[in-house]
């Protein structure tokens, strides 16, 4: 009796990734459409480590200007402020509101860096056929989904300083360049957790992997 | 093989058993959550998308919050928000702003709402699964609760230049997600699925969209 855990890829079966249904692939190369849902069947995501690695390195990328372009320039009697991510945790902490800063500084400086960190250090152990920690690795890649949205945050901090700001000529805010590349970090490592697939985490099988 | 589901998270075979009504299965290899079973799958939820959906309306309609400074007035709604952004020079992050805050969830309570009205009676009509399949999507990209906890911090940063008051759109923001937590622990997408008629693989053949596979244990096959 083998000791490998029993999965569907061995018993030839496939999940549908949207509703669940097992069901027999109509073919050796295209597994074809679920019966139930419509959805196009994949034993694993297609491609899962190449567009996670993509999408995670183009993230990295963006993530040094997203931290050191403005989000938002307050003008201000005739002189204007540009104001960085860790410049507004600065100012938050500064007049006194540290949980608020607390906050952002982990929703739009540690969270999106740990994510990039998680989703590199999940990538490399899957393709090195790490064995063991298998289930803390798992919940990892759970908090990296988890958490992504919240990592937002700052996107609507200045969308809605800017929205409320507009008192000229006494006072305006005006968006920076940062919080498109801000946002495009959000967007990117969300979707790089979503096309990684946790079930090669645990692809130990040949038949597992020469299905992947 | 009914009772049979491959885990998400792992793709392991697993055999489910009874589960009490408001209790969940987990896998027992990655712990990956496998079954739910809400008190009452349909129903419920339908009430709390409807309510949900009213909910989505009056926060969009109404002002967030208003800002004074020595005599004048400035005021913004979620969607107003999104449009001084687009004309700052930022139209991709107002699009953004505007997909995630309003778009996504108007999607998915109008397919909520309309997907649960159609699955009252079972067996379901084909139909629903593209539209359940599409709500899920709208989901995950519907953020209203991250663009409350970004008001909050907005409004104690412009707190020290101006006073601001929170408006009656910020409050029924703060409402719906209370009803959109509430009805994404009560739905049971599984509930729905189950009650899905089966599409006949000669249709799909026709509509172009390729061979359908064979489902494990169709009594048909």
């Amino acid at each position: 009796m083998s000791t490998t855990p029993l999965t569907a890829a061995r018993l030839g079966l496939v999940a549908c990734g949207t509703c669940g249904l097992l069901s027999r692939p109509a073919g050796p190369g295209e597994a074809g459409f679920c019966r139930r849902c419509g959805s196009k069947l994949h034993g694993r995501h297609p491609n899962s480590l190449q567009s996670t690695w993509a999408l995670a390195v183009a993230a990295a990328v963006c993530f040094l200007p997203a931290n050191a372009l403005p989000v938002m320039v307050t003008n201000a009697f005739g002189s204007s402020t540009p104001d960085t991510i860790l410049g507004g945790v600065v100012f938050l902490f500064t007049t006194g509101s540290w949980p608020l800063a607390l906050i952002v500084l982990v929703a739009s400086f540690m969270i999106p860096l740990g994510k990039l960190i998680a989703l590199a250090w999940l990538l490399i152990s899957i393709q090195r056929r790490t064995r063991g920690g298998e289930r803390r690795r798992m919940r990892l890649h759970r908090a990296v989904r988890a958490v992504g949205p919240w990592s937002m945050l700052d996107v609507f901090v200045a969308t809605f300083t800017v929205a409320l700001v507009q008192l000229d000529p006494l006072m305006s805010v005006e968006p920076g360049m940062g919080v498109l590349f801000f946002a495009s970090v959000v967007v990117l490592t969300m979707l790089a957790a979503e096309s990684l697939d946790p079930r090669l985490l645990w692809d130990r099988d040949p038949v597992d992997i020469k299905r992947a | 093989m009914a009772d049979v589901v491959a885990c998400p998270g792992c793709d392991l075979l697993q055999h489910l058993p009874p589960i009490p009504p408001k209790g969940r299965a987990r896998c027992p290899r990655c712990g990956e959550i496998v079954a739910t079973t809400p008190a009452d799958p349909i129903e419920r939820p339908l009430a709390l998308a409807l309510a949900a959906a009213i909910t989505l309306v009056v926060a969009n309609a109404m002002p967030l919050m208003t800002l004074s400074v020595v005599g004048r007035f400035a005021e913004t709604t979620i969607l107003g928000g999104a449009e001084v952004m687009w004309r700052q020079g930022q139209p991709i992050t107002a699009t953004l702003v505007a997909f995630c805050t309003a778009v996504a969830p108007t999607i998915y309570l109008v397919l909520m709402c309309t997907l649960l009205v159609a699955a009252r009676r079972a067996p379901a009509p084909a139909w629903v699964g593209p539209l359940l399949r599409l709500a899920e999507h709208a989901k995950a990209w519907s953020l209203p609760e991250v663009m409350l906890l970004g008001i909050l911090v907005a409004l104690v940063k412009i707190a020290d230049l101006a006073t601001v008051e929170p408006g009656i759109g910020l409050f029924s923001t703060g409402a719906l997600l209370v009803l959109l937590a509430t009805l994404a622990v009560q739905f049971d997408p599984e509930a729905v699925w189950h009650r899905i008629a089966w599409v006949n693989p000669a249709a799909l053949h026709h509509r172009g969209k390729g061979i359908a596979a064979v489902p494990d244990g169709d009594p048909n096959a």
